[in-house]
């Protein structure tokens, strides 16, 4: 039961970059993904910045090879996810039950959008085809179906935690010998739901966001996708590559406190990773690297300071919230997060958080604000924390 | 993988929610739609909050307490549930505001009771429980998903107690998009005549069912889920049979030691026939049962078998509202339930008197 995971492969779309060679590129430069939104009409353009993929829906969809008709949403998962396989080169992959384990927060909604639009007219229009993604679970479906993966399929929808809870339930179905491989993560394409839908809870800032800094506003919603690669101790010896490292520790706790609001003390992400450092075996002064959730709504940096002051008090590691230069990419985050904090882990590298300024007055701790290389990181923590009371860490760990 | 089910409580379009008889009598519906029969949620929601929630918010929570009050559980260590379409409810509204009013001045309580989690976040909400909490969205094996959790966790001694569900709500949109792709029949017809004559499309259906699942060993059990199993897109008949077969291999039970197989027939021509292909080699001797016609084809009706499934090895006897021919044991001891959704994702449980 406590048999080991392994990380073998990564992958990773957003706004900074279109796979894992590009993201570290972006984080060397300090270079942000933020902008106006190009891709789609609405009222808040050039007043909400966004952080979108720099690729519209023909480029995107020739580079994954779907029809561009399709709901952009696939078009990220099947990048970021065939990137991950490719990472991986497992042998004989056919030979072994693979599973794939994905995460959305609003399923094809981009199309879905364009549907409504003639259907609210006169509910006998509208293209039907244009509904045909609308489930969470049609993203993951196709993108299976691309990559020839049949063994296992499912969608976890967890809000902003959802592909840390894909990732987690992966791991788990390795380590009940259900599968010997699963590619986890999640995807989430830009749209003008969850546009409007953030906008109305007051939580868009106008400027590009700044996580755990005291003037903070709020967050920059983006879009993208992020996949792992996990593979038994049994398929990890057969691989031909090294191994990146592996999750060691997670956990899911709830809390319990607001359907959108975090507690003021922080007790679901405090739990969160008190509940991973536990199924790691580790203690908080073993932590190297936090990859905060770090949103930058008032919010939520100051629920995941507070319980990170509770818990990591006196010893801080280094931390920096990631979604500084990505944007928030909601059910994406997890995954994209996730590849992050293995390749921290991976390659010893502490990414800046950036527009960082001023400290937060109740937090005796500020976030790492340079690009650092060689650093000696034995476990990486990554926080993922979403509406519902949904905490999720997740503990990646070198070996 | 095993786990007990120490109780269940469903809210469907039959009379299956509080202290009432099982399966006597059929509610009949005429059309093509099913709809769940609402208790009175006074008991369970307050009605300020129950005003602002959806149907599928207020049958969610509702199922779940009654199935905790029915456990004598307080508190589970972990709530789990499977819905394929999440709140539609809300979804519906969000997205007609946004065209409505163009972006400008909404209102945010549709989009926040708008996300797929928003049942199982208010039933922990509702319990203070800051336990385990997930919430799965993959169309037909929603439920199964969600099952798979639950057992894994208890296998994995992280929860002792696990609240688990599947929820679904049909709105007037999605019946209305789902019968013009073709999923319902044409003409109205009673839900008693769905398997009468043979023709194209089913009937569309919702429901919440939670089950509480434990390792302990309790004379209150209702039954032991045995094991639980998906596959996708199977080729070929044989390719079905195949799975069968080893699925009862690996949980070394011979076909003939089960006493009751409940199949999700709906009354498509085309679903119907993967079943008719199986059963007459495979399931020859065996007794059969349906239940669609009862709650509707809907994602995560496989949770209405489960009930189903439980109630008959607890009490002994075969509703004949489910009937599908002879039943030659009235009082089974081992259930499996074969359910397939739309062809590509196909399901097995098996169920056992404790």
């Amino acid at each position: 039961m406590s048999s080991p995971v392994y990380v073998a492969g990564v992958g990773v779309i957003t706004a900074i970059g279109n796979n894992v060679a590009e993201h570290l590129a972006a984080f060397q430069n300090y270079e942000a993904g933020m902008g106006d939104i190009t891709l789609f009409n609405t009222r808040h353009k050039g007043i909400l910045p966004v952080a979108e993929v720099k690729l519209d829906n023909e480029t995107l969809a020739a580079m994954a090879g779907i029809s561009p008709k399709l709901s952009r949403t696939k078009m990220l998962g099947l990048i970021a996810a065939r990137e991950a396989l490719n990472d991986a080169a497992i042998p004989d992959l056919s030979q072994l039950r693979t599973g794939f384990v994905s995460a959305n927060t609003v399923g094809g909604m981009d199309k879905s959008e364009d549907f409504f639009v003639d259907f609210l007219a006169d509910n006998n229009k509208g293209k039907l085809r244009n509904v045909f993604d609308h489930e969470c679970g049609s993203i993951t479906e196709i993108v299976a179906d691309e990559l020839g993966i049949t063994d296992y399929l499912t969608t976890i929808s967890t809000a902003c935690s959802s592909s840390a809870n894909a990732i987690f339930y992966g791991a788990r179905l390795i380590r009940n010998d259900i599968l010997d491989v699963v590619i986890a993560g999640g995807c989430d394409a830009l749209a003008k739901f969850t546009l409007n839908g953030f906008n109305t809870l007051m939580i868009l800032d106008k400027e590009y966001c700044r996580p755990f800094d005291d003037t903070r506003e709020g967050l920059n919603l983006g879009e993208g996708a992020g996949y792992v690669v996990m593979v038994s101790d049994k398929v990890a010896k057969t691989l031909n590559k090294p191994l990146y490292c592996t999750l060691s520790g997670y956990n899911n706790s709830n809390d319990a406190y607001h359907q959108t609001a975090s507690s003021p003390d922080g007790t679901g992400s405090y739990m969160a990773m008190q509940g991973a450092l536990n199924k790691a075996g580790l203690q908080t002064t073993d932590i190297s690297y936090i990859n905060l959730h770090g949103t930058g709504t008032p919010n939520n940096d100051s629920a995941e300071g507070t319980a990170i002051k509770r818990l990591f008090e006196p010893n801080y590691p280094p931390m920096s919230s990631t979604k500084s230069f990505t944007g928030h990419t909601l059910g994406a985050s997890g995954g994209v997060e996730a590849v992050f904090s293995v390749l921290s882990v991976k390659h010893g590298l502490i990414y800046p958080n950036l527009r960082f300024k001023t400290q937060m007055q109740e937090l005796p701790f500020k976030p790492e604000t340079e690009y650092l290389k060689y650093q000696p990181l034995k476990n990486v923590l990554s926080n993922s924390f979403g509406f519902g009371g949904n905490c999720t860490s997740l503990i990646f760990s070198a070996v | 993988m095993k786990a007990y089910i120490r109780s269940t409580a469903a809210i469907t379009a039959q009379k299956t929610f509080g202290d009432v008889p099982f399966l006597t009598e059929l509610t009949e519906y005429n059309g093509t739609r099913l709809t769940a029969i609402e208790p009175d949620y006074k008991e369970y929601v307050d009605p300020k909050m129950a005003r602002r929630m959806s149907r599928m918010v207020k049958m969610g929570i509702t199922a779940a307490l009654q199935c905790l009050q029915d456990g004598q559980i307080e508190m589970p260590d972990a709530i789990i549930t499977g819905t394929a379409l999440g709140c539609q409810e809300d979804t519906i509204a969000f997205l007609t505001r946004i065209i409505e009013l163009d972006e400008e001045m909404l209102p945010p309580t549709a989009f926040i009771q708008s996300t797929h989690n928003t049942v199982t976040a208010q039933i922990a909400l509702s319990l203070k429980c800051h336990g385990y909490n997930n919430t799965f969205v993959h169309k037909g094996v929603s439920f199964e998903s969600s099952l798979l959790d639950a057992m894994m966790l208890l296998n994995e001694g992280d929860a002792n107690q696990v609240l688990v569900g599947g929820t679904e709500e049909m709105t007037d949109t999605a019946f209305k998009v789902l019968t013009r792709l073709g999923l319902y029949k044409r003409w109205p017809l009673s839900n008693a005549d769905l398997y009468k004559t043979r023709s194209n499309g089913t009937i569309g259906g919702e429901g919440s069912i939670f089950f509480l699942l434990n390792h302990q060993p309790s004379p209150d059990n209702l039954a032991e889920l045995i094991a639980t199993k998906t596959f996708y897109k199977p080729k070929t008949t044989a390719d079905v049979e195949l799975n069968i077969r080893e699925f009862l291999t690996v949980n070394a039970i011979n076909i003939e030691e089960i006493d009751l197989v409940i199949t999700g027939k709906n009354g498509d021509t085309k679903n119907d026939e993967v079943y008719e292909n199986v059963i007459p080699n495979f399931f020859a001797n065996n007794s059969m049962a349906k239940y669609k016609h009862l709650c509707g084809e809907y994602p995560v009706s496989t949770s209405f078998a489960l009930w189903l499934a439980a109630n008959i090895v607890k009490r002994g006897e075969v509703p004949a509202l489910v009937a599908d021919g002879e039943i030659k044991i009235s009082s089974p001891k081992k259930i499996l339930i074969y359910n397939h959704y739309q062809n590509s994702y196909h399901s097995l449980m098996l169920v056992s008197a404790c």
